[in-house]
């Protein structure tokens, strides 16, 4: 790791500025119904077609909390290395909008289900521990849709009392590139507990982005606006810097920053202020009188810790020792639990470093031109090993390699047997290569001449021509061997 | 805590309910003689006694991960103040 400083400082006229910020990620649990009903929760269908009574808020209907949801927001939170609440309550957060039928939003205020935790980052100054303030369960809303009509909004209610786990951190972030590694710590930690997908195009994970800004050096925080709903890191890092860069201008101008909700619109680029919540903070929680509180058995906690996967901390070290990759290739490697598994696969049956060289090079390039995840990879890692083999014992030289990669992409079979049908088979016997160096020195008499009087240079020529010859497929080794051999 | 017409004005406002200077004034003798009666509770000593979350005595009741509802989109959208057939319509909200 390079000993490169942080250096997130915004100038000012009047000095430097740190900034500093807070998430606050909605996540959707991966679970087959929603939170307190037996609705589906699959994106994508068509329009309140995934809508119950319960949902749509009718009188008389009672919320039933789903308990694998519950069990997802605890693995999350071992995840986060954070507290798991035997006790923890289900409050009701008042406001009125069109996408939320109940006027209220069921919640946990004051007892959420996770307590404090932290996530590691790995940035290029060194390591950072962000902290977490808690994890609770609540209702997603449903969607507003404006664009439709112009002067009605459509409410897709589909969405509606999904269970979304909300994850707020400490202020502990200061710049844009942190909180980009946030995000995608805890997708990354998400989507190896298999508790929420990710998507960020579909929704599944977005924040709410807390950002404040202080003079460089001082211990007191500023007063923090609050960046509703942003969708996506690119976004959420250009609100951050617009923000900041706007509340450093009033403060200079001598102006206050006032505690507020802003939006921040993509195309534009800024923030602006939300006048609609205005009292938005006022939300008069109480407890929920249909839901009784929700007690977790210690043991219960226990036998989902015992259960949980492998997280990427941990895989990370694992590979660094196992396979003595280094801190970036693993870094890379564990980002996506699909890539390690494969990645693992290839390495424990073949050469660990041709593997992680073969899977972030040509292997990544080819997903990369076709659009496809590790999950579609048109080269199965049981192939992709058997070739690693080829090049390891001889039969076909890293050069040959690549000929035979391309092949396996368009059809995905043991590549012996390509190497077989194409007649791709490193020669390696010396006396074959023997002959055609003679034959490549007789015939270039001239260039032997110049290189013996010095001119180096024309070794690589040999080499290439009596590559040519051979139509690639001479052992490099060999050729280079003999043919310094023969020009001494 | 006394209610003023401050405070009334605020929770009719965030409770949606229209409000006028009559309703207000009832409102302000109404809900300040429910808190003085509520009040008397101030009387009882509390101090080492834990908030109850409720006065059932009964475990959460919990329900499977399972997807029992199919389509009910006709059954629903009949509440919606205007017609269509796949969304509820509703007078614009935007920012």
């Amino acid at each position: 790791m390079s000993e490169k400083e942080f250096d997130y400082y915004l100038k000012g006229e009047k000095g430097e500025y740190e900034v500093v910020i807070g998430l606050e990620v909605h996540a959707q649990v991966l679970s087959d119904a929603k939170l307190f009903s037996s609705s589906a929760t699959k994106f994508g269908s068509e329009p309140n077609s995934q809508v119950s009574l319960v949902d749509a808020a009718m009188p008389g209907m009672l919320p039933v909390i789903n308990k694998f949801c519950v069990e997802q927001a605890v693995k999350t939170g071992l995840g986060l290395n954070a507290k798991i609440n035997t006790f923890s309550k289900f409050d009701r957060k008042n406001y009125f909008y069109a996408d939320l039928p109940q006027g209220y939003q069921i919640s946990q205020f004051k007892h959420p289900i996770v307590g404090e935790g932290k996530v590691i980052l790995d940035m290029p100054y060194g390591t950072k521990e962000v902290g977490i303030e808690r994890l609770h369960l609540e209702q997603d809303a449903g969607k507003s849709i404006h664009d439709q009509d112009p002067k009605n909004s459509f409410v897709d209610l589909n969405r509606s009392g999904i269970a979304l786990m909300e994850i707020v951190s400490k202020p502990d972030l200061r710049s844009p590139g942190e909180v980009g590694e946030y995000i995608k710590k805890l997708r990354s930690i998400m989507r190896y507990l298999n508790t929420c997908d990710g998507n960020m195009e579909q929704g599944s994970l977005r924040a709410d982005v807390n950002v404040s800004v202080r003079k460089k050096g001082s211990k007191e925080f500023g007063t923090r606006c609050e960046i509703k709903n942003v969708n996506s890191i690119k976004f959420m890092q250009q609100a951050i810097d617009y923000e900041a860069r706007r509340q450093i201008e009033l403060i200079e101008e001598g102006n206050e920053v006032d505690q507020e909700t802003r939006l921040f619109d993509t195309k534009k680029q800024e923030t602006r202020s939300m006048r609609s919540k205005e009292d938005a903070h006022d939300y008069r929680y109480f407890p929920d009188p249909d839901l009784l509180p929700l007690r977790l058995e210690d043991s219960y906690i226990e036998d989902l810790k015992k259960g949980l996967p492998e997280l990427p901390d941990h895989k990370k070290q694992r590979l660094i020792s196992e396979f003595k990759l280094s801190n970036y290739e693993a870094s890379v490697i564990i980002s996506d639990q699909a890539v390690s598994t494969y990645y693992e696969e290839v390495a424990k049956n073949s050469d660990y470093k041709l593997a992680s060289t073969w899977l972030m090079g040509e292997l990544f390039a080819t997903l990369n031109k076709e659009g496809k995840d590790i999950t579609e990879s048109p080269v199965s890692a049981v192939n992709l090993a058997k070739m690693i083999n080829l090049i390891k014992d001889g039969t076909i030289s890293g050069k040959i390699a690549k000929t035979v990669f391309e092949e396996m992409i368009k059809n995905d079979v043991d590549p012996s047997k390509i190497v077989e049908d194409k007649g791709l088979k490193q020669t390696s016997d010396p006396k074959e290569i023997e002959n055609i160096v003679d034959k490549v020195l007789e015939t270039n008499q001239d260039k032997v001449e110049q290189y013996k009087s010095g001119k180096d240079k024309l070794f690589g020529f040999f080499v290439g021509q009596v590559m040519k010859e051979m139509k690639g497929k001479g052992n490099p080794q060999m050729i280079n061997d003999i043919l310094k051999n023969k020009l001494k | 805590m006394t209610i003023t017409k401050d405070t009334v004005k605020k929770i009719s406002k965030l409770s949606r309910i229209a409000s006028n200077e009559k309703f207000e004034e009832n409102m302000i003798k109404d809900l300040n003689a429910i808190l003085k009666f509520v009040d008397q509770l101030n009387e009882v000593k509390i101090e080492n006694i834990e908030p109850l979350a409720s006065t059932v005595e009964q475990e959460l009741i919990k329900r499977d991960d399972e997807v029992k509802k199919m389509n009910e989109k006709k059954d629903i959208l009949i509440n919606s103040p205007e017609e269509n057939d796949d969304f509820y319509v509703v007078p614009k909200v935007i920012e």
